[in-house]
């Protein structure tokens, strides 16, 4: 996007009309205007082929709002930045790191979570109200928003598909633990298995157990073995888990 | 309404996919339209999160299946500016501003992008309100079926559960999506065992929070 102005102008200008076309067909008859093929219902509804005109379209939008002095491209480019390299689930670790090595921080965590959390500097849009879930030897925590997509963007930054999915939407309520199983976590029955559906403006972080055999660990390396889904609650913190989802 | 994206335990949706070092966009427009749609916010214009999410739930059910994430939002943004009063239909139709339209001036530039992100807009109001229900109260979720937004889930309605916690007065999303008022009321954690919810195959341990407000909510 930030080329465009290098662009030749008759290109440019040919790519705008193109768009605008595909934009005032999709909003008219948005059943139409896509022209997609490939169905693949059988095993997998979150990767559906994106028609080809989307980012046309896309682009088409934001001419508009710049050309209009709505919005500043720049800007636009600060926000994606800031959610690709800045806000993410590395954010929720270092809180959960924190809680597991200083008890009193851990205790204002679980009392006042929007301000213990806003003391690491993680504060915004939608996580404005956060509550966190402690997990126990008894006690497992999970995650979820069947109505749309709530998610505590502060700590754990934009989330992942599978948890936008229809799969992980319809099942986790009435089958939390057939989804914990296919996250490789098969609970004991005498765990207690306690879903959280993302209702309201409250967001929710889990604090997952800190594993076993990681006393000599650092602050920063045992941030470093949280995961983004063991703080959705669809997995452990293992002691060798390190780093990634 | 009792939509396709009401689909707390619905079947036949297939395994959860999990993909494994996922980027945060797997498009770049997928970024400009997450981008987009938080800058458009920011100024003039009437909107909030209640009618955001009703405009993605009225997408007709096939078409919110099919499409993703942000395909959802790219449907919505359009929509959004029109009715924040931002840019006329026409101007979508066309692609350009209406001829002789006045320029506006950015509200926000780059700079301001940190502070934007960070600020806290919580629907938390600090009104006195009364508290119809107390903790560890039976209740009952009110088996209604509003045609409008509303964020108590279909697999709720009719069904007792155990308030947990009073979390304090939150702006009511069913009136708030249609512009109607904030009507802010208590908002509760609710507690319902899975077996309330699933029947007797369901665990005896399980069960699912949900965090409901007043008017959702009936004495037992």
């Amino acid at each position: 996007m930030a080329n465009d102005k290098k662009r030749p102008v008759g290109r440019r200008g040919f790519l705008k009309d193109a768009a605008a076309t595909a934009a005032a067909a999709f909003v008219a008859e948005p059943s139409a205007a896509h022209g997609h093929t490939h169905h693949d219902h059988d095993h997998d509804h979150q990767h559906q082929a994106v028609p080809s005109d989307v980012a046309l379209r896309v682009k088409a939008l934001e001419s508009l709002l710049v050309e209009k002095g709505l919005i500043d491209r720049a800007a636009l480019d600060a926000v994606v930045d800031s959610y690709e390299t800045k806000i993410g689930p590395r954010n929720g670790a270092r809180v959960v790191a924190r809680a597991w090595v200083d008890a009193a921080y851990r205790k204002r965590l679980l009392a006042d979570p929007t301000a213990a959390i806003a003391e690491l500097g993680y504060t915004g849009g939608q996580g404005e109200d956060m509550v966190v879930l402690e997990n126990s030897p008894k006690i497992h925590n999970l995650v979820v928003c069947t109505l749309c997509s709530c998610y505590p963007w502060p700590v754990l930054g934009l989330p992942p598909v599978w948890y936008k999915s229809a799969p992980y939407r319809s099942r986790a309520v009435i089958d939390p633990r057939g989804v914990l199983r296919e996250f490789g976590l098969d609970l004991p029955e005498d765990v207690e298995v306690r879903v959280w559906d993302s209702t309201a403006e409250v967001r929710y972080l889990v604090l997952p157990e800190r594993p076993a055999g990681t006393d000599h660990l650092s602050e920063e390396a045992l941030a470093a073995l949280v995961t983004r889904d063991s703080m959705i609650g669809v997995t452990k913190v293992s002691p060798q888990t390190g780093g990634r989802a | 309404m009792n939509g396709v994206h009401d689909m707390g335990g619905m079947h036949g949706m297939g395994p959860v996919v999990h993909e494994k070092d996922e980027p945060v966009f797997h498009e770049e427009w997928e970024g400009r339209v997450y981008a987009l749609t938080r800058l458009v916010r920011v100024g003039r214009g009437r909107w909030n999160i209640d009618a955001g999410r009703y405009e993605i739930e009225r997408i007709p059910p096939a078409e919110y299946l099919r499409m993703s994430y942000y395909e959802r939002w790219l449907v919505r943004l359009p929509i959004q500016v029109v009715k924040m009063g931002l840019v006329t239909q026409a101007e979508i139709d066309s692609g350009a501003p209406a001829p002789g339209s006045a320029k506006a001036t950015p509200q926000l530039t780059a700079a301001m992008v940190p502070a934007m992100i960070e600020r806290r807009v919580s629907t938390r109001r600090e009104v006195r309100v009364r508290a119809t229900f107390k903790s560890g109260q039976r209740v009952r979720a009110r088996n209604i079926h509003p045609s409008g937004h509303t964020r108590l889930p279909r697999y709720a309605r009719g069904k007792l559960g155990t308030v947990a916690e009073d979390r304090g007065v939150y702006v009511f999303p069913d009136t708030n999506a249609e512009f109607l008022g904030e009507k802010p009321q208590h908002l509760y954690s609710v507690r319902f065992t899975a077996r309330e919810l699933w029947g007797e195959r369901a665990s005896s341990r399980d069960s699912v929070y949900l965090d409901l407000w007043d008017d959702y909510l009936e004495r037992v």
